[in-house]
C-alpha cells in the first residue's frame, strides 16, 4: 500500500514537473507591464531604489502583513512551550569567543549601512535586521547572551515596536485618503523611520527564534 | 531561451521536488527542507517568468523578498514545532509514518520528481 | 480626505492587528478584556460596512492610494460583508467563552489572546483583498496563527497535529503561491481586478488554477485531503477547536468561490467541478461515518466538521454551468451552509468543552449524568446538532434545502441522495452523544459544573445558528446588494 503510493507520487511529481515546463516553454507575452509603471511613479515614493519603493509604499501593505508572520512566528513558539533552562548550557570555544568579539561589532555597523544604503540601491530593513540577529546568534554561541525562556516586558516592547510603528503609520495613512498613504512631502523620512524601527524590530524577532527555541533536556551534539 | 526563463524553468522543477519530498520523506527536517526548496522553485518562477524578456521588473523581486521573510518564520516555527514533539515523543517523525515507509520510498529516488536525501 | 479615517474596511484589519500586538506586550495570560472590547469593535465595524454596502453597493479602495496593478486593492462586495459578519459575530461570543474558560482552567490559554487577534486579523483582511500575492500573506498569516493555538494545548499529540496542520497548510500556500506565480508570468499583473479581463485556456493559467484550487482543498481539509484536520481541530483547546472548525477552514473555501466563480470563470469547466463535488460527497459520507465510529467528544464533533465542509463543496457542481436560477440557488445554499456551520460548529465545540471540563475527561463514555448536571450545555449541543442536520428552521435547513432546489432545477437528483443520507447519518452520530448524556451517572462518579459563561456563550452561538434560519432572508439580500459574484 505504501510503496503504491510511493510510486504514485513519484510519477504525479514527473508529470507535475514536465506539464510545468510544457507550459512555462509557450507562454505568450505579457499584456500587463509593471516595471514602467514602477519608474514612472517612483518620484513619488520617497525613496530612490525601485524594490525599496514596491516593498514599503506602492505594496507596503504585503509588508506590514508579513511583518506580523514574523512576530507570528515567534508567538507560535511561545505559546507550543519552551522548556526549562539549564543554566550555563555548554562553554563555548575560546576562539569562538574571540571571533564573536570581534566580529559583533561590525555586524551591528554593517547592519546600519544596510538600512541605510536601502534608500537607493539593495539593502533595507530586512537585510540589515538578518545581518543583526546573526550577530545576536553568533553571541548566543559564544556565551554572551543567555537563552529566553520567555521574553520580559522590555524585551517585548521591543520586540513589538517595529510593527507597532509601521500599523500607526498605517492607520495615520488614513486621515491623507487611504490606509498606509504616505503625507507627499515627507514620505522618504517615513519610511526611514519604519525600516529603523523594523531593522530593530526583525532584528530581535529573528534571533529570538534561534533563542527563545526550547532548550533539549536531553544531551545532543554540542552540548 | 532568455536566462529569466531558464529560471523559471529550474524552478518548476524544485517545485514538483519539493512537493514530493515533502510528501513522501517521513523524518521532520527532509519535510522542513522539502518546504524550503518547493518555495524556493515557486519564487524562482516569480522573478524568472516576470523578467523573461530581459528587463529587470522590481515588483516580484519585492514580492520574493516579503516570500522569503514568510518561508523563514515558517521553517522557524516547524523546527521549533518539530524540536518539542522531538522532546516529547524522543523522535523527529510525525506519528503514523514510520521508518519503514523511509527505507521504501528511498527506493524510489532514481524518478526525477523525487526528494533528494537529506536532512535525516 | 477625513471621510477615511473612519473607513470600516481599513479598521477591520487595523484593530485586531493592534489588540493582538498590544497583548502580546501585556504577555502571557493577560490581554482578555482588551481582546473583548476590540472584539466588540469589530462587530460594530462589521455591521456598518454592511449598512453601506447595503446602501451603496460594492466598493473598492487602493490602499497607499496606489490604484492597481501598481498597487494592492481591498474589495468590499456581498460575499466579503457576509464573511465578516460572519467573523465578528462568531468571534465576539467566543472571546466571551474563552475568558471564562481559560479563567477557569488556564493550561494552554498563555498567548491565546494575541494569537487569536492575529487569526481574526488574517480572516478580515484575506476577505477584504483583492490581489492575488497578497491573499497569500493572508493565507499564511492565518496558517501560523492556527498552527499556533493548536500547539499551544502542549501535549505530544497536540504539537504533533499542529506540525501536521503546519506542514499541509505550507503545502497548500505553497501550491497556491505557485499558481500565483504563473499567472504574474502570463498577465504581468495579481490584481483580481486587472486580471477579469484577460483571463483565457493557456495552458500556464489551467496549471495555476488546478495548483490553486488544490492548494486551497487542502487547506479547507476536503476529503481525501483532510487527514490532518481531526487531530488538529480534535486536539486543541476547546476554545481553538471551535475558532478553527468554525472560521479558519471557511477561508480558504471563501478564496476558492472568489476564484472559480470570479476572475477564472471563463476556465472553470463543469467536469472539474463535478469531480469537486464527488470528493464533497465522499467527504459528507465519509466524514459521518467516522464521527459515528469515534469514542472521544471532540475527535467525533472534528469528523462532523469534515462531513460538514463537503456541503459547501457541492456549490461547485450546482453552480456550475446551470441556469441562472440553479446557480443563484447554489451559490446562496453554499454561503447559508457557510454561515449555518460557523454559528452551530462553534457552539458544538464550545458546549463539548463545557462537557468535559464537568465531567473532567474527553470519553463519549464518560458523558453519563450530563444530562441531569448541565442540562443547558446538553440543550445546546442538541440544538447545534439540530442545524447540522438540516432540520427545520435552523440555518442548516436553509442551506440544504436550497442546495436541494438547486439539484432539482439542474436535474441533479443524485446530490439528493447524498445530502439525505448525510442528513440520517449526522443523526446518528448527535444522538449517540445525546443517548449517553442522559444516560444516569454510574455510582461513583461525579459530574461537577460548568462555568455558568461558558453554558450561555455556547447557548448564544447555537441560537444564532437557529436565528439564522428564520432570518436568512437578510445575509441573502446582502449578498444580493453587494454583488456576490
Amino acid at each position: 500500500m505504501s510503496r503504491w503510493l510511493g510510486v504514485s507520487v513519484v510519477l504525479l511529481c514527473t508529470l507535475l514537473a514536465l506539464a510545468l515546463v510544457g507550459a512555462m516553454l509557450v507562454l505568450p507575452d505579457a499584456p500587463v507591464r509593471l516595471p514602467g509603471e514602477v519608474a514612472q511613479r517612483l518620484g513619488e515614493s520617497g525613496v530612490d531604489h525601485a524594490v525599496t519603493a514596491v516593498l514599503l509604499n506602492f505594496r507596503g501593505y504585503d509588508t506590514l502583513l508579513e511583518v506580523a508572520v514574523l512576530l507570528l512566528a515567534l508567538l507560535g513558539m511561545l505559546a507550543a512551550g519552551v522548556a526549562p533552562l539549564r543554566p550555563a548550557p555548554f562553554a563555548a570555544d575560546p576562539l569562538l569567543v574571540a571571533l564573536a568579539r570581534t566580529l559583533a561589532p561590525l555586524m551591528v555597523l554593517v547592519a546600519g549601512y544596510l538600512l541605510w544604503a536601502g534608500a537607493f540601491r539593495p539593502g533595507g530593513a530586512f537585510q540589515a535586521g538578518a545581518v543583526l540577529a546573526a550577530a545576536g546568534v553568533l553571541l548566543r554561541l559564544a556565551g554572551f547572551l543567555p537563552a529566553w525562556n520567555a521574553p520580559a516586558l522590555h524585551l517585548r516592547v521591543l520586540l513589538a515596536a517595529g510593527f507597532a510603528l509601521f500599523l500607526l503609520v498605517a492607520a495615520a495613512g488614513l486621515y491623507f485618503g487611504a490606509m498606509l498613504r504616505y503625507p507627499q512631502p515627507g514620505a522618504g523620512a517615513l519610511i526611514l523611520a519604519i525600516e529603523t524601527g523594523l531593522t530593530l524590530s526583525l532584528g530581535l524577532i529573528l534571533a529570538g527564534l534561534f533563542l527563545a527555541g526550547p532548550e533539549t533536556p536531553r544531551a545532543r551534539g554540542g552540548a | 531561451m532568455s536566462i529569466g526563463l531558464f529560471y523559471a524553468l529550474v524552478g518548476g522543477l524544485l517545485f514538483a521536488l519539493g512537493v514530493g519530498g515533502l510528501i513522501l520523506r517521513p523524518h521532520l527536517l527532509s519535510k522542513i527542507l522539502a518546504f524550503n526548496i518547493l518555495g524556493s522553485g515557486a519564487f524562482l518562477v516569480l522573478v524568472g517568468l516576470g523578467q523573461r524578456d530581459g528587463t529587470p521588473d522590481p515588483v516580484p523581486q519585492a514580492m520574493v523578498l516579503t516570500g522569503i521573510v514568510v518561508a523563514v518564520a515558517a521553517t522557524a516555527l516547524a523546527l521549533a514545532l518539530a524540536r518539542r514533539l522531538l522532546d516529547l515523543s524522543g523522535d523527529m517523525v510525525l506519528p503514523g509514518e514510520k521508518a519503514a515507509d523511509e527505507a521504501e520510498a528511498g527506493d524510489q529516488e532514481a524518478a526525477p520528481g523525487d526528494g533528494p536525501r537529506g536532512g535525516a | 480626505m477625513m471621510t477615511m479615517v473612519f473607513d470600516p474596511a481599513s479598521w477591520l484589519i487595523l484593530l485586531p492587528l493592534a489588540w493582538a500586538t498590544l497583548a502580546f506586550v501585556l504577555g502571557a495570560g493577560r490581554g482578555a478584556r482588551l481582546a473583548l472590547v476590540g472584539l466588540g469593535a469589530q462587530a460594530l465595524l462589521a455591521l456598518e460596512l454592511a449598512r453601506r454596502v447595503r446602501d451603496q453597493g460594492a466598493h473598492a479602495h487602493a490602499l497607499g492610494g496606489w490604484p492597481a496593478p501598481l498597487g494592492i486593492e481591498l474589495a468590499v462586495d456581498g460575499l466579503a460583508v457576509v464573511m465578516l459578519l460572519m467573523t465578528a459575530l462568531v468571534a465576539l461570543p467566543l472571546g466571551l467563552y474563552a475568558r471564562a474558560y481559560f479563567g477557569a482552567k488556564p493550561k494552554g490559554g498563555a498567548w491565546f489572546w494575541p494569537l487569536s487577534g492575529f487569526l481574526i486579523a488574517a480572516l478580515n483582511a484575506l476577505f477584504l483583498s483583492a490581489d492575488l500575492f497578497n491573499l497569500y500573506v493572508t493565507l499564511e498569516l492565518l496558517g501560523l496563527a492556527a498552527v499556533g493555538l493548536t500547539a499551544a494545548a502542549g501535549d505530544r499529540m497536540a504539537v504533533a497535529a499542529a506540525l501536521r496542520y503546519l506542514l499541509a497548510t505550507l503545502l497548500g500556500s505553497g501550491a497556491y503561491l505557485f499558481g500565483v506565480a504563473l499567472i504574474y508570468g502570463t498577465y504581468g499583473t495579481v490584481s483580481l481586478a486587472a486580471l477579469a479581463p484577460l483571463i483565457s485556456a493557456e495552458p500556464a493559467v489551467l496549471l495555476a488554477l488546478a495548483l490553486m484550487v488544490i492548494g486551497m482543498l487542502l487547506k479547507t481539509a476536503l476529503f481525501p485531503l483532510h487527514f490532518w484536520l481531526p487531530p488538529a481541530h480534535g486536539g486543541a483547546v476547546s476554545p481553538v477547536s471551535a475558532l478553527l472548525s468554525a472560521l479558519v477552514i471557511k477561508a480558504s473555501f471563501y478564496l476558492l468561490l472568489r476564484l472559480w466563480f470570479g476572475v477564472f470563470e471563463p476556465v472553470a469547466t463543469v467536469g472539474a467541478a463535478q469531480l469537486i463535488g464527488i470528493l464533497g460527497a465522499g467527504a459528507i459520507l465519509w466524514g459521518s461515518l467516522l464521527a459515528l465510529l469515534q469514542t472521544r467528544l471532540k475527535m467525533l464533533v472534528a469528523y462532523s466538521t469534515v462531513a460538514q465542509v463537503g456541503y459547501l463543496f457541492l456549490v461547485f457542481p450546482l453552480a456550475t454551468g446551470v441556469s441562472p436560477e440553479a446557480g443563484v440557488s447554489a451559490w446562496q445554499g453554499g454561503i447559508m451552509q457557510a454561515l449555518a456551520h460557523a454559528l452551530a460548529k462553534a457552539a458544538m465545540f464550545a458546549a463539548a468543552g463545557a462537557m468535559i471540563v464537568a465531567t473532567g475527561r474527553d470519553e463519549i463514555v464518560g458523558l453519563s449524568g450530563v444530562g441531569a448536571r448541565l442540562p443547558l450545555t446538553l440543550f445546546t449541543f442538541a440544538l447545534a446538532g439540530v442545524t447540522l442536520m438540516g432540520l427545520p428552521p435552523s440555518g442548516g435547513f436553509s442551506a440544504k434545502w436550497l442546495l436541494l432546489m438547486a439539484a432539482l432545477d439542474s436535474g441533479q437528483w443524485w446530490w439528493i441522495v447524498v445530502m439525505m443520507l448525510g442528513g440520517l447519518l449526522s443523526a446518528a452520530y448527535v444522538f449517540k452523544v445525546l443517548r449517553q448524556a442522559f444516560l444516569p451517572a454510574p455510582g461513583g462518579s461525579a459530574v461537577g459544573r460548568a462555568p455558568r459563561a461558558l453554558e450561555l456563550t455556547a447557548l448564544a452561538l447555537a441560537l444564532g445558528g437557529i436565528l439564522l434560519g428564520l432570518f436568512g432572508a437578510q445575509p441573502l439580500a446582502l449578498l444580493e446588494a453587494g454583488g456576490g459574484r
